[in-house]
């Protein structure tokens, strides 16, 4: 988060000092503002008010990793050579000496062994952007499950959810760039993939690779698109991503003293420019210690990319496997007719994969939509306290989890002794039923977790001390919440569902509702109904129970 | 961190209490009212080295003392970087036999970089203040004046370009604005060159001598043994050829000695040479090379997607996502005794594609 403010623009140490003349650095600030305008920037963000929550640092995760890459791959780019002209080693790695490999491939050896610290690089930068997907995944699911994707967030959303696609895609195009055995094949994959597109596919293929694959251009193309198109674009998206949390101001859950109209926490200078600078440096210090003790993508072992080549157990980076699931798991249908092949078996899951990640990216229009809300919302959810949307998350999470499954089916089936075959068709009944399974389990979880809360408040919470009552009747303390702590368990808003209203108006007449209508009513009961929430416990339900309690 | 959230079973039972009395004493009105009123921030807590002064100083100690670390840890990168070659192995427990280099120098930096952070985290928890604050937010929409104000502006601007009333000018700078990214579109045409037909040939054709993957020598049928599997290339295609990778993404053969009788396909064995059979090697699915090999069975099983072929029944798909069986290569044996092909494969090798038909 610091990186994006201007100019270190107080100057250091002005009080305390002589006033006569201004210190050096008030004077930088000045010369810099009569230009930049900085004291008016720094008036507005210098002790910007940010909450705290643990959930809140895996978004700096995302942006210090994407540093971490960003500053790997320029070193990277010195020393490799994005070509395809085969070549023979005479490299420093003596079980590859002699062999015909491409220059990209024998650039990367050359890294990895003849650079002093060039492999260290080379799996910082690997494991960074790992590490980067990964927390833009849960990062995802934390602005999910506390609906903090609302009003006025829903654009940064999708600016986030971009970023989490291009990320996938920057993370396919750079492993491919060694020209490996393994990416290699996952490159093989992806032309499969792309000549099953019916009617441009042939020539989608051609166009991408310069004519027949592998050709001699991809490595060369891939590098473009790796190192200057998407991480351009993606530059510029957590550019964006960062302006809209400062202007919108972070949200905070519930709490004393906390409302949609406040943020309550500490300020940027000092504690936040401290924690999250520091923060920066624990990340990158992780991932470097990560590097030095974990080998990544070990391409020597593998070998350069031969077309007829392959080895088992080939696997793409993580974040790429829900893909590879779907591409497994189909039958394979194949349609035949006047002459041309509709390959469905390799388009229906490259439909798929869009699919997928679309249905979260446009969830918060959805439920939009079915709330007809039009307010802002600073204030996160709990999970529990909206059981629908937390029930369709999880249900997302278990389909891309299903689908790792069955990417992975290979290293199942040896790992756990089991038939491939059987994986295979478990994955493929899972992927209908494991979302719906998780739906429901979900929703039940969250509504008993609202019955406790509303227990706690009106009950108090249980102390663990059995009481003795005179007549010899056993009886549990219960100790009554503070303020503070009702207050917490009782902020949330529960919608109530939308009618459609009398379809009949007094005169008789009756009034057409149109199906979208009928939907959102339909939906919103689902929400909101009886079965979508448990009442929150009122002031009247307590103070009768109260009032006539008295247990302490 | 801690003061932010307020896990309600943490609260101590006697603070809970005191609330309690408190609230039927003085802002009783509040709470009559109701009982989940926000009571407002909680009072700030003083940690230890806000009231402790030798608190504070041992906090600073560690500050520098992480912050010293962090020095002496850049020190030994650049001492590893010097002093370790390039080539050495080191034994390391549990890692096992690794670059000591980049052992050496990923823990140094990682631990520079660490020492920084975790001296920045401590100095912001244990010294800076921990008072929480305040902000107001303020509704992102504007104000309706403003609003207001900007849509008169742009209606006074519209109407100034006269864009809505002279509709020959909007028009055109609409067909100008449309057409000319076409020119970028043109550009990309020469990405490469069109498909025409050469995903349906591949290099072999009538009289090309199987050659042996692993020893480049023809092969002759008494080569291939019952049980064996044999990768194979077309003669004259060489590794050191320009063309090869893309060759032989098409060409590569598999080939195996089945016992005549076992072979199910009519076709199959009419095309193979005393049982012995040659088949792409490219899967039909996405194009991995398939090369895992069942004797007993006679399936071949792509390692990639897993998708299975019985080679004793015209390779036809048993299991998995690949859409059609592999194509098998007509061969023989020519005068000399060596393999040969009688032709080209009769349908396109790999992945399905719009025009295979």
């Amino acid at each position: 988060m610091s990186t994006t403010t201007t100019p270190n623009p107080s100057g250091a140490g002005a009080p305390g000092r002589s006033r006569e003349k201004a210190p050096a650095g008030e004077k930088i600030a000045d010369w810099a503002d009569g230009r930049l305008g900085i004291y008016s920037l720094a008036k507005a963000n210098m002790r910007k008010i940010f909450p705290d929550h643990w959930s809140f640092m895996l978004g700096e995760i995302c942006l210090y990793s994407f540093l971490i890459i960003i500053l790997t791959g320029v070193y990277l780019t010195l020393f490799f050579h994005p070509s395809m002209n085969e070549i023979e080693y005479h490299g420093s790695y003596v079980p590859l000496q002699g062999q015909l490999m491409s220059e990209a491939f024998a650039s990367t050896l050359d890294i990895s062994f003849d650079v002093r610290g060039g492999l260290l690089i080379r799996q910082i930068h690997h494991w960074a952007a790992l590490v980067f997907l990964a927390a833009m995944f849960v990062h995802m699911m934390r602005v999910f499950f506390t609906g903090a994707f609302r009003k006025p967030r829903e654009v940064n959303w999708l600016f986030g959810f971009l970023l989490f696609v291009l990320g996938m895609f920057t993370g396919f195009t750079g492993y491919s760039l060694p020209d490996d055995l393994l990416s290699g094949t996952g490159v093989r994959f992806m032309e499969g993939a792309v000549l099953a597109v019916p009617v441009v596919g042939t020539y989608l293929s051609f166009f991408l690779f310069g004519g027949e694959f592998p050709g001699g251009d991809f490595v060369a193309r891939f590098y473009s698109v790796h190192i200057l198109l998407l991480p351009g674009i993606m530059l510029g998206l957590v550019v964006a991503h960062l302006i809209l949390v400062f202007y919108h101001k972070h949200t905070q859950f519930a709490g004393p003293g906390k409302t949609n109209n406040n943020v309550v926490g500490m300020p940027l200078l000092p504690v936040y420019m401290a924690k999250a600078g520091g923060f920066f440096f624990l990340v990158f210090g992780f991932i470097a210690v990560l590097a030095a003790v974990a080998s990544i993508n070990p391409i020597w072992a593998l070998g350069p990319y031969r077309p007829d080549q392959v080895s088992t157990g080939a696997q793409p980076d993580w974040y790429m496997g829900f893909s590879e699931g779907l591409i497994r798991v189909m039958p394979g249908w194949e349609i035949n007719f006047w002459g041309h092949t509709l390959a469905l078996g390799v388009f229906i899951p490259l439909m798929i994969f869009p699919l997928v990640l679309v249905a979260i990216a446009v969830y918060p229009f959805i439920e939009a939509w079915v709330t007809g809300d039009q307010r802002e919302h600073h204030i996160l959810d709990r999970p529990r306290n909206a059981p629908t949307r937390t029930g369709f998350g999880v249900a997302w999470i278990t389909l891309y989890m299903v689908l790792l499954v069955g990417g992975g089916n290979d290293l199942w089936a040896t790992h756990f002794h089991l038939s491939i075959n059987t994986i295979t068709w478990f994955v493929r009944v899972a992927f209908f039923v494991a979302p719906v399974l998780a739906f429901i389990v979900t929703k039940r979880i969250c509504l008993g977790l609202q019955r406790r809360d509303k227990d706690k408040v009106l009950h108090g919470r249980e102390s663990g001390i059995i009481k003795r009552l005179p007549h010899g009747e056993f009886v549990e303390v219960h100790e009554p919440l503070s303020q503070e702590a009702m207050h917490t368990l009782t902020a949330h808003e529960q919608y109530q569902p939308a009618e459609i209203g009398p379809t009949v108006d007094e005169n008789g007449v009756e009034r057409k509702v149109k199906g979208p209508q009928k939907l959102r009513a339909k939906l919103s009961t689902a929400y909101y109904g009886e079965d979508g929430q448990i009442p929150k416990p009122t002031a009247e339900e307590y103070k009768e129970i109260t009032s006539g309690h008295g247990h302490h | 961190m801690s003061s932010q959230d307020i896990p309600e079973e943490n609260l101590p039972a006697e603070r809970a209490a005191d609330e309690h009395a408190h609230a039927h004493g003085d802002v009783s009105v509040a709470h009559e009212k109701d009982p989940f009123a926000d009571p407002g921030l909680p009072p700030h807590e003083h940690r230890i080295q806000d009231i402790d002064e030798r608190a504070a100083k041992r906090s600073e100690r560690t500050v520098a003392l992480l912050f010293t670390l962090s020095m002496l840890s850049t020190v030994g990168f650049i001492a590893s970087f010097v002093t370790i070659p390039a080539d050495r192995i080191v034994y390391i427990f549990p890692l096992g036999h690794i670059s000591g280099l980049n052992f050496a120098l990923g823990m140094t930096l990682g631990l520079a970089l660490f020492c920084i952070g975790a001296g920045a985290v401590h100095w912001a928890r244990t010294l800076m203040s921990d008072e929480e604050m305040t902000d107001e937010r303020h509704a992102i929409a504007a104000e309706p004046e403003v609003k207001a104000k900007v849509l008169a502006d742009f209606k006074q601007g519209a109407k100034e370009s006269a864009l809505g009333r002279r509709k020959l000018i909007r028009n055109t700078m609409f067909g100008a604005l449309t057409l000319f990214p076409l020119s970028g579109i043109v550009l990309l045409r020469d990405l490469g060159p069109l498909p025409e037909d050469k995903l349906r040939h591949t290099l072999w054709s009538k009289g090309k001598l199987l050659v042996n993957m692993n020893t480049n020598e023809p092969l002759r049928p008494s080569d291939v043994a019952v049980g064996s599997l044999t990768f194979a290339k077309p003669e004259g295609l060489e590794e050191e050829d320009h063309e090869f990778q893309t060759e032989i993404a098409k060409a590569a053969l598999m080939i195996v000695r089945l016992q005549p009788e076992n072979i199910k396909d009519k076709r199959e064995l009419e095309w193979s040479h005393e049982g012995i059979v040659a088949y792409s090697k490219i899967c039909t699915h996405v194009g991995c090379p398939i090369s895992l090999y069942e004797q007993q069975t006679h399936h071949v099983l792509c390692p990639c997607h897993q998708s299975t072929f019985d080679l004793a029944d015209g390779a036809r798909v048993i299991f998995g996502p690949a859409g059609h069986a592999l194509p098998q290569l007509r061969i023989g044996v020519n005068d000399e005794g060596y393999l040969e092909a009688h032709g080209d494969f009769e349908e396109p090798v790999g992945p399905s594609f719009w025009e295979r038909g």
